[in-house]
């Protein structure tokens, strides 16, 4: 199970075993992430699971598909790393992932 | 102190809880649930959990350690019988009571069952519950074909499933068209073409006299005299609210509890947000009933919020969804009634949205695999900025930098 470091509005960093397959959003909620409200459940309909995915990681994770790159203009800070956690599936090569957890709660 | 308790644990309910502790109440909270299961997601439930590939657990909103971090008292399988106003406290089905300082009702809805010859007979199916679908879930694995009764959401969404796991599938819908009460005929018509062009067989203006069972399995007797055979009856005839409670205690209710603009009842104890509510909309400046998402969450945020005596007005945009095949469907605010409507994009690459406006005004709009319209149109209605239906038509207009510049 690959290893993701979440780090919470407040700097708080929590490193958790995420199965693959799941979203990087389930990963999150299940571990107790604080940040994340997911309040469609992972439809991309809402935009409440946006994180920033670390500089570092930008690359390896890809850009938001359409449909997210949309719902993301809801979103409240919007940066080149914003991804909605969603929309992020786990893999093994996503091991020592590093995703800053954006505001999420307007 | 007597703690807060929240009866209902769906999605509202869970909200209320949650926007409680953030909003700082630190007293005693209790989430009092009928069903079997931690609050989960019920919009899969006739989408996505059908097709058997979403495991039961990946449904819940939070997993139990989230109650235990926010402090909330969840206690599943338990009915409330009454509530007692006059000494604030509540019956349970064990006959036990509970006192209450404040009380959240987010009771939610209940499917309005079938009431035509047959409707008891086995192979009958709904969908509203964990539990509905998890048996309708099992039984498809053995099933052929399909007769949806209702050309709503669910129905469709039903539908659209049973095609994908290569099922026939029938439509019957009472209306001249799909979906009537919530979106227009160009919409109804799109969708109609659309189920059928997958295979589904869809009957609109059909009535269902009656349903018995044959040899092969349950024959559907229309009242045109058609009869439809199949193994499964899937109905999807809409919700009826559980104001039940409510009503045998004395609140207000009319088709649902009656709530103000902050998601107060008529007693000022006691809230209510969610599916059950007849609520007074800020937004669209009159009384509604909301069966939604966001409805649940956004009216629960408000009816926390009066209980920690910070009151905030419910005055957000309503939004809604439905996956049908590839195809997603998002509306944006209320569009029916409406006078006028413009069409933008072409229906026949299935990608389009509908935007209506009632006197001039830009009130909703559908949007069909256009998320970045159905978005921009949100930003509109929440800010009131004017569109006119040439600009909304027009292609080449930017929404996208209108609804920027509020």
């Amino acid at each position: 199970m690959p290893k993701i470091t979440f780090v919470e509005l407040n700097g708080e960093r929590k490193e958790c075993d995420v199965a693959c397959g799941l979203s990087l959003m389930e990963g999150a909620i299940q571990n107790g992430i604080d940040g994340i409200l997911a309040i469609c459940g992972g439809s991309c309909a809402c935009s409440t699971c946006h994180s920033y995915i670390d500089d570092a990681w930008v690359e390896k994770v890809g850009p938001a598909n359409d449909i997210e790159d949309s719902t993301l203009e809801l979103a409240l800070e919007r940066k080149p790393s914003s991804r909605l956690t969603c929309q992020v599936e786990v893999t093994e090569a996503l091991e020592g992932l590093v995703v800053h957890i954006a505001q999420n709660d307007s | 102190m007597n703690p807060y308790v929240v009866i209902g644990a769906g999605q509202a309910g869970m909200q209320v809880c949650d926007s409680l502790r953030k909003s700082g109440y630190d007293g005693e909270l209790i989430l009092l649930g009928e069903e079997d299961s931690l609050p989960y997601q019920r919009p899969p439930l006739s989408k996505k959990f059908l097709t058997g590939d979403l495991d039961r657990d990946r449904l819940l909103f939070r997993p139990a350690a989230y109650f235990d971090k926010i402090a909330v008292d969840v206690r599943l399988r338990t009915q409330v019988e009454s509530i007692d106003r006059a000494a604030r406290q509540i019956v349970l089905g064990d006959g036990s009571t509970l006192a209450y300082t404040k009380l959240a009702l987010t009771t939610g809805t209940r499917v309005r069952p079938l009431n035509c010859p047959g409707h008891e007979l086995d192979n009958i199916y709904y969908v509203r519950t964990l539990t509905d679908s998890e048996m309708l879930l099992q039984r498809l694995a053995s099933t052929e074909r399909v007769a949806v009764i209702g050309g709503g959401f669910i129905g469709l969404e039903v539908a659209a499933v049973a095609r994908e796991l290569e099922k026939q599938a029938t439509v019957i819908e009472a209306q001249e068209r799909l979906m009537a009460r919530a979106v227009s005929p160009v919409v109804s018509d799109f969708y109609a073409k659309l189920h059928r062009s997958r295979g589904v067989d869809v009957r609109c203006s059909s009535a269902v006299e009656s349903i018995v069972e044959s040899k092969q399995g349950l024959l559907v007797n229309l009242a045109d005299g058609a009869r439809i055979e199949s193994d499964i009856v899937v109905a999807g005839i809409g919700v009826l609210p559980n104001s039940e409670l409510a009503e045998n205690c004395g609140l207000a209710c009319n088709s649902g509890i009656v709530v103000d603009e902050y998601a107060q009842t008529s007693d000022p104890h006691i809230v209510a947000a969610g599916d059950c509510t007849m609520h007074f909309n800020g937004f669209l400046q009159r009384e509604i009933r909301l069966e939604s998402v966001q409805n649940a969450v956004d009216q629960a945020k408000v009816a926390a919020a009066t209980l920690c005596g910070q009151p905030q007005a419910y005055r957000q945009v309503p939004w809604f969804w439905s996956d049908q095949y590839d195809v997603k469907l998002q509306m944006a605010g209320i569009g029916m009634p409406f006078d006028q409507y413009a069409v933008r994009g072409d229906l026949a690459s299935q990608a389009f949205s509908v935007f209506y406006f009632r006197d001039n005004t830009f009130v909703g709009a559908d949007s069909i695999n256009r998320p970045a319209e159905h978005m921009a149109c949100r930003k509109l209605l929440t800010q009131g900025t004017t569109l006119s239906v040439a600009q909304a038509q027009d292609i080449d207009f930017d929404l996208k930098q209108l609804a920027k510049a509020g």
